[in-house]
């Protein structure tokens, strides 16, 4: 059983290194990386300021898309082009396509991050000519941001599981920006009665709450990350990674394949 | 059939315990996030950088600024911190994305003006913040009563106050009492029925939470210092008739007549210092009371009260 | 022991978009295939063979009944190690080479990997596919895909294979080539279930053969049984403007075009015929069959449920 899962999940990440829509995203992100080098020469005193915030962004922004594009193409794609087919006569059960085409994905992510993280690195060596201390907190955003990848996957393999490639990457962005917004959907429902408080809430909570996973701005200004929190953050990734996982398996049990 | 009815099992089970876990993992970490971190380093603090990254969603940004300024007070208030460097911001660039936001001109004038801990101390910048409103919703009476009310609470400039009335009651359907109010300024200014006028419209025009708690008690303040100064006039009239200090209020009820010791708005009687000083039994109950305080006397934790006094 | 055990078998689908109304692709099925043997499954497309066929792979779910393949209940994943399966028109990743992909399908058939390299050079050398390292499958022609198809299906030595039209994309040098290995798969003992709209492919390899129609069972049997119950005809064209009579007497239906008679009769008095025209010295110019058996067969068939077809429910 773990064999399959594995054998399904190193394919996956052969199939995301081999895809060049990856190395165009990845090459972009570094460039912005540079880009935010130039911006940063506005003024002398917010240069790693600069560089740090919009480095980590472009990480941020541009894993999302890669996250999304390649998550959507896992299942939806394979089901459209019917590459599934011979999978699924194999003993293979369909639970493992799902699990292993997380790993496989969430893989391909961590490898990405490296080198964006690099890019990052690079910019703010060039721009401070040192490492200070606090630097190494940028260490901790970017396993953040990782965090927020895994959720990202786990989410696009749920709509991938029931809905064509284009819907699966409209909600899978959706829910990236609202979920960005969760604290202020939060305080919102805070503000209504009723009806609408209860629906609020309930969305604000069901919602992925990436504002907690993003340190971005902390980490810029050098401020410390408490381990509590790193450690929750971490265990919410996991739950909320394996809930939408399990909606995903659930849904494509039942799924008649075209 | 069996192994696809197992997998469905417990793939609903991890599904309902992973719902409930994310829930209360969230609530856990919502406590443990520094505050600071989502208060103070509001990276973008200018309105038009705001405006120019919201790709045009002007109105939303408005709104999710406007919950963040309302969260941000609420939630310093309530800890009686000292300042609220942001509010200003979160205001401007609220008003800034969407100038009919009117509440927030509200806010401003009732939060932004007022000094810590009650408020960021900060009236010019009201003052700016009501002239940018003023000039975006020329037909709003209200703003120039928010403006008025500015320059008589802080800044004591009564005769400003009195042509910001009198230019606000010009605006078609404006509400009578900014003539009332127009007049008054001009004569009785340092009045505590003037007060009383200004604080009671502000808690019956507004449907802010925040503002009309504010509002009630500054009215309870106003009773409370109008009642310790007719006190303090009984006993200073008192001593001039009987040439000692009185020993308890009691004396004072006789003298003047009156049916019992007069009692604040909470029905709790007022109190006689020994060297003749008329005081309020409880002053941490009467945020803003001026006078009937004891030497020394420095306010203790918010309390939150509900009813309005009875004049 | 049965190797495909097909009980009732249904799957009906909700079509339209607003008021869903039922679409029955397969009706109730019942069929058995036995080990060893090769069976067909014949019908026209849109009969419901791919329908059987991705029921039985658990790609689809069936509306109502179940079947055991290879005694095992068909839902059972370890069942799949020992079939292997060859879709229509099949699609693979085309971002690996043929040995990327028959290697990872190894994996997940549970191939140990000490066997699996060499099983796959084996697999691809049987299927003719030669010189094809380090090419992407993007690369391939539609034969190429083809042969890859049948590759993966065979590589686990699974001890029954599924076929859906093996043949499609096939030049003849290929279709050849498949015939042949078809019948080398069940003389290695397997069992071969495949399905084809093309006859004569059936008609050479079959042991038994299914006719389906619009989801419906219409005929199950030994080709030879099938086709007794059925002839072909033969048209008979011979020099001259003569009519034997005793040619008329074997019930031939006969035309004279200019110089040669045409005559159509029953395959089984093809023999007769040839006599008849000896016996009368007259110059026979050709004998060919207008249709093979099977063919009659299957056309009677189909004919037969479109004229049944409103009493039907």
């Amino acid at each position: 059983m773990s064999a399959r899962i594995i054998h399904i999940a190193s394919n996956t990440f052969r199939e995301a290194v081999r895809d060049r829509v990856l190395y165009n995203l990845i090459a972009f992100a570094v460039l912005l990386s540079g880009a935010a080098i130039f911006v940063g020469q506005i003024s002398i005193e917010i240069e790693r300021l600069v560089v740090v915030n919009l480095g980590l962004t472009a990480v941020s922004l541009f894993g999302v898309v890669i996250a999304i594009f390649i998550g959507i193409g896992l299942v939806s794609k394979e089901i459209e082009k019917r590459t599934l087919y011979t999978v699924l006569s194999r003993p293979v059960r369909r639970w493992e396509f799902i699990v292993g085409k997380f790993f496989g994905l969430a893989g391909t992510l961590v490898v990405n991050t490296f080198f964006m993280g690099i890019g990052v690195f690079g910019a703010l060596l060039y721009v401070a000519h040192k490492f200070a201390g606090p630097d190494a907190r940028i260490l901790i955003a970017l396993y953040f941001i990782v965090l927020q990848f895994l959720i990202i996957c786990a989410l696009a393999l749920l709509f991938s599981s029931f809905s064509s490639p284009l819907l699966s990457a409209i909600f899978a962005f959706s829910l990236f920006i609202i979920g960005s917004f969760a604290d202020d959907l939060r305080g919102f429902a805070g503000l209504t009665h009723g009806m609408a408080r209860w629906i609020a809430t309930g969305a604000a909570y069901l919602v992925p709450n990436f504002s907690a996973l993003n340190v971005i701005s902390a980490v810029a200004h050098q401020q410390p990350i408490g381990l509590q929190l790193i450690l929750q953050n971490t265990l919410y990734a996991m739950v909320y990674a394996a809930m939408a996982l399990s909606g995903a398996v659930l849904i494509f049990e039942r799924r008649n394949l075209k | 059939m069996n192994s696809r009815q197992r997998t469905t099992v417990f793939a609903a089970a991890v599904l309902a315990l992973s719902m409930v876990s994310s829930v209360l993992l969230l609530r856990h970490i919502d406590e443990i996030r520094p505050r600071e971190i989502v208060d103070d380093t509001l990276y973008i603090a200018s309105p038009k950088l705001v405006e120019r990254a919201s790709l045009g969603f002007n109105g939303l940004m408005a709104c999710v600024y406007w919950t963040r300024a309302v969260q941000y007070f609420g939630h310093r208030h309530f800890l009686r911190e000292r300042s609220y460097n942001e509010l200003a911001p979160l205001l401007e660039i609220t008003t800034s994305l969407d100038p009919q936001l009117l509440p927030a001109y509200q806010f401003g004038a009732n939060f932004l003006a007022p000094a810590p801990p009650n408020g960021a101390g900060q009236p010019e910048r009201a003052i700016r913040l009501i002239q940018y409103g003023i000039q975006h919703n020329p037909d709003n009476w209200r703003m120039y009563y928010d403006l008025g009310f500015i320059y008589y609470t802080e800044l004591k400039d009564y005769k400003k106050a009195a042509e910001v009335f009198a230019q606000g009651s010009k605006v078609p359907n404006a509400h009578p009492f900014l003539k009332i109010l127009a007049a008054v300024m001009a004569e009785h200014a340092e009045d505590f029925n003037t007060a009383r006028l200004l604080w009671s419209a502000a808690y019956q025009s507004s449907s802010e939470a925040n503002i009309r708690q504010n509002a009630m008690e500054h009215l309870r303040a106003i009773q409370v210092d109008e009642d310790v100064t007719n006190l303090q006039d009984a006993v200073t009239r008192f001593v001039q008739q009987n040439g000692r200090i009185p020993t308890s209020l009691w004396e004072i009820a006789a003298a003047e007549h009156l049916r019992g010791i007069p009692v604040d708005p909470d029905g709790v009687p007022y109190e006689l210092s020994l060297d003749g000083q008329v005081l309020v039994a409880n002053p941490d109950d009467f945020p803003f009371v001026t006078k009937g305080t004891p030497p020394g006397y420095k306010p203790g934790p918010l309390k939150f009260h509900n009813k309005l006094p009875a004049s | 022991m049965a190797a495909i055990e097909i009980m009732g078998l249904e799957k009906t689908y909700m079509v339209g978009f607003w008021r869903k109304r039922p679409k029955q692709a397969l009706q109730p099925l019942h069929l058995n295939v036995e080990e060893g043997e090769i069976f067909g499954f014949l019908g026209p497309n849109g009969a419901g063979k791919t329908t059987t066929l991705k029921i039985l792979m658990g790609l689809v779910f069936p509306t109502a009944g179940s079947a055991r393949i290879l005694g095992k209940d068909w839902t059972d994943p370890e069942v799949k190690a020992q079939i292997g399966f060859l879709p229509e028109q099949p699609y693979f990743y085309d971002y690996l080479t043929a040995h990327e992909l028959l290697d990872y399908y190894g994996q997940l058939s549970g191939v140990p990997a000490k066997e699996r390299k060499h099983k796959v050079e084996e697999v691809l050398q049987r299927v003719g596919l030669t010189d094809v390292r380090g090419v992407q499958l993007r690369k391939f022609s539609k034969g190429m895909l083809q042969r890859t198809g049948i590759a993966q299906a065979i590589l686990h030595n699974p001890k029954l294979v599924f076929f859906d039209e093996p043949m499609s994309g096939l030049d003849p040098l290929g279709r050849r080539e498949v015939r042949d290995l078809i019948e080398q798969l069940k003389y290695e003992g397997k069992t071969v279930f495949f399905s084809t709209h093309i006859l004569s492919d059936a008609e050479a390899l079959c042991d038994r053969v299914a006719i389906l129609h619009k989801g419906e069972l219409r005929g199950v049997g030994a080709i030879e049984e099938l086709t007794a119950s059925v002839q072909g005809k033969v048209e008979v064209i011979w020099k001259g403007t003569q009519i034997p009579a005793s040619m008329k007497a074997l019930g031939a239906d006969c035309h004279v075009t200019g110089e040669t008679v045409r005559a159509i009769l029953p395959e089984s008095q093809q023999d007769a015929a040839i006599d008849a025209l000896r016996r009368e010295r007259l110059r026979l110019i050709a004998i060919t069959p207008l249709r093979t058996s099977l063919e009659a067969y299957f056309v009677e068939k189909l004919q037969h449920s479109q004229t049944t077809a409103g009493s039907a429910k």
